[in-house]
């Protein structure tokens, strides 16, 4: 039966690309092994398995190496197509418009992201990179206006690409928020993706592997901080 | 103007030298797919682009019956979605994992030549100096990671009928910059990757991509204009 086959993610606990496939993985009722990979000290197996660009997640099926986020996601779908929920739809247009804002995402809140977490370097810069954030919200919020159509998720009733490549980034979120005092899905600013974050935070998806403590992440924030100095990883 | 537009089924929104709108006409002429080609002037962008990109502002866009599809690899995959009955750039899903790893491998290195050529491309045209030398050695080895998964085959593969794949049409533009960056880098793509040489030569004698890739003198002309244009010298 295709699909067999033992699931090992390599993967960080903080991470919200790895965060993405846990929750698709979780969303299918896929049992998995999950390994945990020290930020500055990699496992062989991780090297061995994505030895061009060395980085979590990896998916391995029965041993064979799944790399690169959405490029995970994606397989999921394809190699369980009878495991519901698919992760993309099915129409053509639709799957481009999907493929076209999980991209979004990972351009310009994942730039964002980093810039007011590991990249600022003082307070203007990283008032600079909260206001990149809040650009790129406000244009989700109207894709998730678009793309929703009244329903609770960007994929419609139920989660989709969007919602867990989106989703994987509010672990560090709620950090964000202990960092400058507000939420950064601001409720005033982007009401309809302030109501669709707390409706995934509640998700099973979610639940058991979405960070929510904010004091945990900011250590881990400053551990990775630290190595980036050390130049042991670069940031 | 517009409504001529509406009633083509496929148009381009491109630009000539474009490496990423050339990924999509090849796709559509290996697909035998008619599509009405527009040269954007992207120092005026008009209007349809910007109404149908509004996010990026960016070309390649394709309309198909006025609808758009932005992102030149999200392209790809829609024309092969939208189209199942003409040859597919992916190894088609079936419901094998065998299949959906064959995919993922493709989607993997696609991805691969997006993050890491046109950038490095970029670094080397327009930098001096120890950058364009840090540029340069990761060109190679961008080069020689490409030529490793290549390997002996003769092309990246899961095209059908064994033609062009999603990797093949991802890379294949930028062969038409391999003698910029040999110019600008001081290198021969020839010594440090010769397998990936003779691909580039091999896709070049194909009819989609001979009709669609500039030749590579015009690339270097045209880089030559925006150096003198970014006062790089």
């Amino acid at each position: 039966m295709a699909g067999d086959g033992e699931l090992k993610l390599l993967g960080m606990w903080t991470s919200a690309f790895v965060l993405r496939v846990r929750f698709v993985l979780n969303l299918k009722s896929l049992p998995y092994e999950f390994v945990e990979e020290n930020l500055g000290d990699k496992s062989d197996l991780l090297l061995a398995s994505n030895p061009v660009n060395k980085t979590v997640p990896v998916l391995l099926h029965a041993g064979r190496p799944v790399n690169e986020s959405q490029v995970i996601l994606q397989y999921i779908d394809e190699a369980w197509p009878d495991r519901s929920p698919a992760v993309l739809p099915s129409d053509p247009y639709e799957r481009a418009v999907a493929r076209f804002w999980a991209a979004y995402v990972d351009d310009k809140v994942r730039l964002a992201w980093l810039g007011i977490l590991f990249r600022s370097k003082t307070e203007e810069e990283r008032a600079a990179a909260v206001a990149q954030a809040d650009a790129a919200l406000e244009t989700l919020e109207s894709a998730f206006r678009e793309c929703s159509k009244g329903k609770p998720f960007f994929g419609g009733d139920g989660i989709g690409l969007v919602d867990v490549v989106l989703g994987g980034y509010l672990g560090w979120f709620t950090a964000i928020k202990k960092l400058i005092g507000r939420r950064l899905i601001d409720p005033a600013r982007t009401p309809a993706l302030a109501a669709w974050e707390d409706r995934f935070r509640a998700t099973e998806a979610a639940r058991g592997v979405l960070p929510d403590d904010a004091d945990k992440m900011l250590e881990f924030r400053q551990t990775a901080l630290d190595l980036g100095a050390s130049k042991k990883i670069t940031l | 103007m517009a409504a001529a537009a509406e009633e083509k089924e496929l148009v381009l929104l491109d630009f000539w030298v474009s490496p990423f709108g050339q990924r999509c006409r090849i796709a559509m002429a290996e697909k035998g797919l008619e599509f009405e080609y527009r040269e954007e002037d992207l120092g005026n962008k008009s209007d349809l682009l910007l109404r149908s990109n509004p996010v990026h502002k960016k070309i390649p866009v394709l309309l198909h019956a006025g609808r758009p599809v932005c992102e030149s690899l999200i392209i790809l995959q829609y024309l092969d979605d939208a189209f199942p009955d003409t040859p597919h750039l992916l190894p088609p899903a079936n419901s094998s994992s065998d299949a959906a790893y064959a995919r993922a491998r493709a989607r993997f290195w696609a991805d691969y030549v997006d993050k890491k050529l046109y950038d490095c491309g970029s670094r080397l045209w327009r930098l001096k100096g120890e950058p364009q030398a840090a540029a340069r050695r990761e060109m190679v080895e961008i080069l020689r990671t490409l030529e490793a998964e290549l390997g002996d085959g003769e092309f990246f593969g899961g095209g059908e009928g064994g033609r062009l794949g999603f990797v093949d049409v991802a890379l294949v533009p930028f062969t038409a910059w391999f003698y910029s960056y040999e110019r600008c880098g001081g290198f021969s793509v020839e010594e440090v990757a010769p397998k990936l040489a003779a691909w580039a030569r091999r896709c070049g004698q194909i009819d989609s991509v001979a009709k669609h890739l500039p030749s590579p003198e015009k690339v270097y002309d045209f880089i030559a204009v925006l150096k003198k244009k970014y006062g790089v010298e």
